[in-house]
C-alpha cells in the first residue's frame, strides 16, 4: 500500500505531469477527439520539460555573469527577465505553481461572474509567471503545500480579475470601447503611467502620433535578437570591469574574455528562446479551454489581453514609451550604484513591453507629455520594485535574475510584507480582506452605475418635456 | 495549408489572433487550414501560406513572404475580411461564403 502511495506521490511531485493533467482536463472539456487529447497531453508534458531544459541554459549563462559582476563591482547584479527567473522557480516550485495557475483561472471566472469586474485574464504566459511568484512567496512564508495552493489560487484569481480593472479607465481612452481590457503583469506600472499622464496633461495636449518618426527600428521587436544584443553589451561592459585575468583564469578556461562574454550573452538569449518555446507548448491547450469556458459562464465577459493589442493604436507612443521607460531604468540603476544596494540592470524586454504600453496609455491620457513622463514613471517603478522584491523571494533573491514587471513587485511586496510583518495569519487575512474589498467595490460601483443611468433617464425625460 | 499568427514573443497577442482566425475559419465553414502562432525569431519564409501580424511589427516581418498586416489585432471584422480574402486567394472552398 505504501509502495503505491509513494509512486502516486512521485507522480504528483512532477510539475510536468501536473501541467499535462491540466491540459488533459482542458482538452476533455473542449470535447476533443481521443487522438487530439492524447497528442495535446503528451505535448504539454514534453513542453514543460523543454522549459526546464531552457532554465538550465539560462542559469549556465547567468552564473558566470553574477561572478563577474561581483568581482567587478562588489555588489550583486540582477537581470530582470521573467523567463529567466520563472524557469528557475519552476525547477523547485513547479507543481504548486501549476496548480495555482489552474485554480487561479477558476477563481478568476468565479469573481468575474459574481462581481462587476468582468475581466477574464487571457494572457496565460504572464498569469503562469505570476502563479510561479506567488508559489515562491507563500512557500518562503512557510505554508504547507495544500495551503500554498489554496491561498495562492485565491490571490492569483484576485490579481487576474483586478489587475485589468486598474488600467480599464485608461484603456477606454485608447480603444474607444469598454469591450477589451489589458491583461499583463505590467498593469500596475501602466496604470501609474495613466495617472501621471492625467496629472501632467496641461491644457491642449498634443498627440505623439503627429510626430514623424524614422523607420528602421523594427528589429526591436524580435525578442531573440534584442535579448542577445542588449545582453551582449551588458556582458562586455561587466567583463571589462572584471578584467581579462579574472575571466580567463576563473571562468573561461583561457578563452578570450570578450569572445567568452559574447558567447555567454548569446547563450542567455538561447535559454530564453527555449523557455519561450516551452511556455508556448504548455499553454497551447489550456488557454483555449479557459477562453471557451469563461465565455460560456460569464455574461458580458471582457477579455484582458496582452500589451501588443494597444501598440497599433499609437506606434509613435510605443517608441517614445520604450525610450522614456528605459531612461528611467538607467537613472534608477545609477541611483542604486550610489545607494550601494544590489544593482537592477534595465531589462530591455520589460522596458519595451510595459514601457511601450505605458507610452500608449500615457498619450491617450495626457498627450506627448503624458507619454514621456508616464512611461518614465513606469521605468522607475520597474527598477525599484524588483529591488524591493529580492528579499521576499528567499534563496531565489540571490539568483542574479528576477521578475521584471510592476505587478510582481506590487503583489510580491504585499504578500511578502504581510508574511514578514504578521506571519502566515497576516497573509491569510490580507488575501481574505482583498477579497472582501473587491466585493464591496463591486457593490459600490454597481450603485454608482445605476444612479448614473437613472440621472441620464431623468435628464432625457426633462429634455423630452421641454 | 497553414495560417500563422506572429508577434514578438509568440505568447500572448499572436495566440489570441490564432484563436480568432480559427473562429473565423469555423464561421466560414472552411476546413483543411491549420492555424498556429509563433515568435518573430523562429519563423522563416515558407513556414506558412499566410502570416498574420499586427501593424506594429509589419516592418520586422517583411521578409517572411505572404504577410497579412492587421491594422488592429482586436478588430474581429477586419480579421474576418482578411482571412476570407486569403482563403479565396489560396483557392480554398468557402462553404458558408454567402452567409457573410
Amino acid at each position: 500500500m505504501n509502495g503505491v502511495l509513494s509512486v502516486l506521490l512521485d507522480i504528483f511531485r512532477q510539475p510536468s505531469i501536473i501541467v499535462a493533467l491540466i491540459s488533459l482536463i482542458g482538452l476533455s472539456v473542449q470535447r476533443k477527439s481521443f487522438s487530439d487529447v492524447l497528442k495535446g497531453t503528451v505535448r504539454t508534458l514534453v513542453g514543460f520539460l523543454v522549459l526546464a531544459a531552457g532554465a538550465g541554459v539560462v542559469v549556465g549563462a547567468l552564473n558566470p555573469f553574477g561572478d563577474m559582476f561581483q568581482q567587478a563591482f562588489n555588489v550583486q547584479g540582477v537581470v530582470p527577465n521573467n523567463e529567466a527567473i520563472v524557469g528557475q522557480v519552476l525547477l523547485t516550485y513547479g507543481s504548486a505553481a501549476a496548480l495555482i495557475f489552474f485554480f487561479g483561472m477558476i477563481v478568476n471566472i468565479a469573481l468575474a461572474a459574481a462581481t462587476r469586474f468582468k475581466f477574464i485574464y487571457l494572457s496565460g504566459h504572464v498569469a503562469f509567471y505570476m502563479a510561479a511568484m506567488i508559489a515562491v512567496i507563500l512557500g518562503v512564508a512557510g505554508f504547507d503545500t495544500w495551503a500554498v495552493i489554496l491561498w495562492g489560487s485565491l490571490a492569483q484569481g484576485l490579481v487576474m480579475t483586478m489587475s485589468p480593472a486598474l488600467v480599464q479607465p485608461f484603456m477606454k481612452k485608447v480603444t474607444g470601447t469598454d469591450d477589451v481590457a489589458l491583461g499583463h503583469t505590467g498593469n500596475a506600472g501602466i496604470a501609474l503611467s495613466g495617472l501621471v499622464a492625467t496629472l501632467v496633461k496641461g491644457k491642449n495636449p498634443k498627440s505623439t502620433e503627429d510626430i514623424v518618426f524614422p523607420k528602421g527600428l523594427g528589429f526591436l521587436r524580435d525578442t531573440t535578437v534584442i535579448v542577445a544584443l542588449s545582453m551582449g553589451i551588458i556582458y562586455v561592459i561587466v567583463t571589462l570591469f572584471a578584467g581579462p585575468d579574472y575571466v580567463q583564469s576563473e571562468l573561461s578556461d583561457g578563452q578570450n574574455y570578450i569572445v567568452y562574454a559574447l558567447m555567454q550573452a548569446a547563450t542567455f538569449s538561447a535559454g530564453v528562446f527555449i523557455i519561450l518555446a516551452g511556455v508556448r507548448v504548455v499553454l497551447a491547450e489550456i488557454v483555449p479551454a479557459f477562453k471557451g469556458i469563461s465565455e460560456r459562464l460569464v455574461k458580458n465577459a471582457r477579455p484582458a489581453l496582452d500589451v501588443p493589442i494597444v501598440f497599433t493604436f499609437a506606434p509613435n507612443a510605443v517608441l517614445i514609451g520604450f525610450l522614456s521607460s528605459f531612461v528611467g531604468g538607467i537613472i534608477g540603476m545609477v541611483v542604486m550604484v550610489f545607494m550601494g544596494t544590489a544593482i537592477i540592470i534595465p531589462g530591455v524586454v520589460a522596458h519595451f513591453m510595459t514601457g511601450a504600453a505605458s507610452g500608449v496609455i500615457g498619450n491617450a491620457a495626457g498627450g506627448r507629455r503624458g507619454a514621456v513622463l508616464g512611461a518614465f514613471a513606469n521605468g522607475i517603478a520597474i527598477t525599484f520594485l524588483p529591488l524591493l522584491l529580492l528579499p521576499v523571494l528567499g534563496d531565489l533573491g540571490f539568483s542574479n535574475s528576477t521578475f521584471s514587471d510592476a505587478d510582481y513587485g506590487v503583489v510580491g511586496l504585499f504578500l511578502g510584507g504581510l508574511s514578514s510583518g504578521a506571519g502566515q495569519l497576516g497573509v491569510i487575512i490580507g488575501i481574505l480582506g482583498s477579497l472582501a474589498a473587491v466585493f464591496i467595490a463591486s457593490i459600490a460601483l454597481r450603485g454608482r452605475d445605476r444612479r448614473r443611468a437613472q440621472s441620464e433617464q431623468t435628464q432625457e425625460a426633462q429634455f423630452a418635456r421641454t | 495549408m497553414k495560417f500563422l499568427a506572429v508577434c514578438s514573443t509568440g505568447l500572448g497577442s499572436s495566440f489570441m489572433v490564432h484563436m480568432n482566425i480559427e473562429k473565423v475559419l469555423k464561421e466560414l465553414g472552411v476546413s483543411g487550414i491549420t492555424v498556429d502562432h509563433a515568435d518573430l525569431g523562429s519563423v522563416a519564409r515558407g513556414d506558412a501560406d499566410a502570416i498574420f501580424v499586427g501593424r506594429d511589427i509589419a516592418e520586422a516581418a517583411e521578409h517572411l513572404g505572404n504577410v497579412v498586416v492587421l491594422n488592429s489585432i482586436i478588430d474581429l471584422n477586419e480579421l474576418r475580411i482578411k482571412v476570407r480574402t486569403e482563403a479565396e486567394t489560396l483557392g480554398v472552398a468557402i462553404p458558408n461564403g454567402a452567409a457573410k
